[in-house]
């Protein structure tokens, strides 16, 4: 099984059809596999090891995406976000690779380390015109198709590895082919090195949806490309969402009318922000989906009939709904586990396990699977009586407070009730008398006080326990979040040293 | 059969993927299919001619045998004499 496959029959069924917009130029699907075709003999020459991509989402994430795939060899997007030392250490991991994009940087980092380095451009015409010999033999795909750096946080970051039978099982299951009505577009603006920027392109491709591509978010430039391009459908990260509701809000106008679909992940959905999206996008389904790098993106899914409900429903439970991450897709199967590696009743909080064809929970040195095949996925939550799934942070983030854990999630689901209160992160403390204690940052609204700190506590206090109650309150003028959305915790703990 | 082989129809254009398999003949118009497609098509057996479409998986009742059709024919898909059915995928929002 080759991934390369989507792309074939999509050139097959429809090989004229505009497969990919990005910059003005417009390539078909033919288009598409004639140049992943040449790419691939040009990979297979220059007897690399990997095909790196350092560069913003363009054509030549797809062509080097189904080239190295053809190839048999890993595609390994980086992140070209990383200070010069963290990237010269990753591109030392995978020597010596075709490194497509910025070359000159390549050269300046990582001069010695034996790698092929093309620009976009130069790669795009080398694989144009590399000749493909009629006999030429594609890889089988018994192999690893992609590897994906995680964002290493905490320690050194991990080398992720999703075979061909990961990301097929994926597509194959979750996406029927040739399925998008043929005016459909999906913008795409999640950059190549993130599992949804590649699944994006593997699901559209195969649903024969059209791509058009926005390498640089920002508000003005994603409302812009879905009016001139009617894009009908979008995935977008938390922040991505408050910025464009942001923006509009500010006066910035643009005709949305073609949006069908917006889904979004990658990090926690404050309410504000869905609420307000609802109301901003009436007339789009919305649909929050739940996945990892290492399970070939989504595993789970909140749809669009679920939002409506719980947006119409007087039952606080039912509204509850929008905090969910919904139910697990009809292809995987989920578990949630104590500490004893048992699973859990129905409500309770433990890990979330995860197990299916398109879970990898590799990595290069080690596969994270246990004997069943089961994924501890390090994320915290419950699932509900009618199966909808909650999510309360990392396990690394659980605060034991005297043997009491306790998820930092539900703490600040309380404090951002304050009308104050405009972000919340709790985190563990260190503590003599109890080993960890509750510590929270704030972020006030606008226009607002910091409310005194026994008010809080007993918001906190009549809302949950007194174990949960805060024990320092510190208030800082913004949280650290990364690109993609997510909150970095760690960072936060920090503040509280010293 | 090796999950990931590909599979040729001997009687029409018929083109499949094998996801899994088990012991047992994989037929196309029923007649048995092949690494290659042969240099003339043989004629398909007319109770086994209702057509593979591109796109749909095959599966046959006992769940041993899934296979991706990936170029459409006129022939249908059996194993051991007995038709494949399609399988039923549940639509999914789009999420990525």
């Amino acid at each position: 099984m080759n991934i390369a496959l989507l792309l074939e029959m999509a050139a097959e069924a429809a090989p004229e059809r505009i497969g990919l917009v990005c910059d003005g130029k417009s390539w078909s699907y033919g288009r598409l596999l004639t140049a992943a075709r040449g790419a691939a003999e040009l990979i297979r020459q220059s007897g690399v090891h990997y095909v790196a991509l350092l560069d913003e989402s363009s054509e030549a994430a797809v062509i080097a995406l189904f080239g190295a795939a053809l190839a048999g060899i890993p595609y390994c997007p980086l992140n070209y976000r990383l200070a010069d030392e963290d990237l010269s250490a990753l591109l030392g991991r995978i020597a010596p690779a075709l490194v497509i994009g910025d070359a000159g940087r390549v050269a300046r980092v990582a001069g010695s380390q034996g790698h092929t380095a093309l620009t976009r451009e130069a790669f795009v015409e080398k694989a144009n015109a590399t000749p493909v010999p009629d006999d030429a033999e594609h890889d089988f795909g018994e192999g690893i198709a992609v590897q994906l750096f995680t964002s290493g946080t905490t320690a050194a970051p991990k080398a992720a590895i999703l075979r061909h039978a990961n990301l097929l099982g994926y597509i194959l299951g979750t996406v029927e082919f040739a399925s998008a009505d043929e005016d459909a577009v999906a913008l795409v603006v999640v950059p190549p090195y993130h599992i949804a920027g590649i699944s994006a392109l593997m699901s559209s491709i195969y649903s024969l949806r059209r791509i058009v591509m926005l390498p640089a978010f920002s508000p003005e430039g994603w409302l812009a490309l879905v009016e001139s391009q009617r894009v009908t459908n979008a995935f977008v990260v938390p922040t991505m969402l408050g910025r464009i509701i942001e923006a509009m809000e500010k006066g910035a106008t643009a005709n949305v009318s073609s949006l069908r679909a917006i889904s979004y992940g990658g990090g926690k959905m404050p309410i504000e922000v869905i609420h307000k999206a609802l109301e901003r996008f009436a007339g789009t389904a919305f649909t929050n989906a739940y996945g990892l790098t290492e399970t070939s993106s989504t595993v789970a899914l909140l749809g669009p009939e679920d939002h409506r409900e719980a947006l119409a429903s007087d039952d606080p439970k039912v509204r509850a709904r929008l905090t969910s991450i919904g139910k697990p897709i009809p292809t995987v199967e989920v578990e949630i586990r104590g500490e004893d590696g048992r699973a859990l009743p129905t409500g309770e909080h433990g890990e979330i396990y995860v197990r299916g064809e398109q879970v990898s929970g590799e990595y290069k040195e080690k596969s994270a699977l246990d004997s069943d095949g089961w994924f501890p996925t390090r994320d915290a939550g419950y699932m509900d009586e009618h199966g909808y799934l909650f999510l309360s942070g990392r396990a690394d983030d659980v605060i034991v407070r005297g043997g009491e854990n306790m998820s930092p999630g539900e703490i600040e689901d309380v404090l951002l009730t304050h009308p104050a209160i405009a972000d919340a992160c709790a985190c563990a403390v260190p503590s003599v008398e109890w080993g960890e204690t509750v510590g929270v940052a704030l972020v006030t609204r606008e226009g607002h006080d910091l409310p005194q700190e026994a008010e809080l506590c007993n918001l906190v206090r009549e809302r949950l326990r007194s174990s949960r109650v805060p024990e320092k309150i510190i208030v800082v003028s913004e949280l650290p979040y990364n690109e993609m959305g997510k909150l970095l915790r760690r960072e936060v703990r920090k503040y509280f040293e010293g | 059969m090796k999950p990931g082989s590909k599979l040729k129809s001997q009687v029409c254009d018929t083109e499949v993927m094998v996801i899994r398999a088990g012991a047992g003949q994989i037929e196309c118009g029923g007649a048995p299919m092949g690494d290659d497609k042969p240099a003339e098509l043989g004629t398909p057996n007319p109770d086994h001619e209702n057509g593979s479409l591109m796109g749909k998986r095959y599966v046959d009742t006992g769940g041993t045998f899934e296979l991706l059709c990936v170029k459409a024919g006129k022939g249908s898909l059996s194993v051991d004499g007995v038709v494949l059915s399609v399988k039923d995928a549940k639509p999914l929002p789009a999420s990525d």
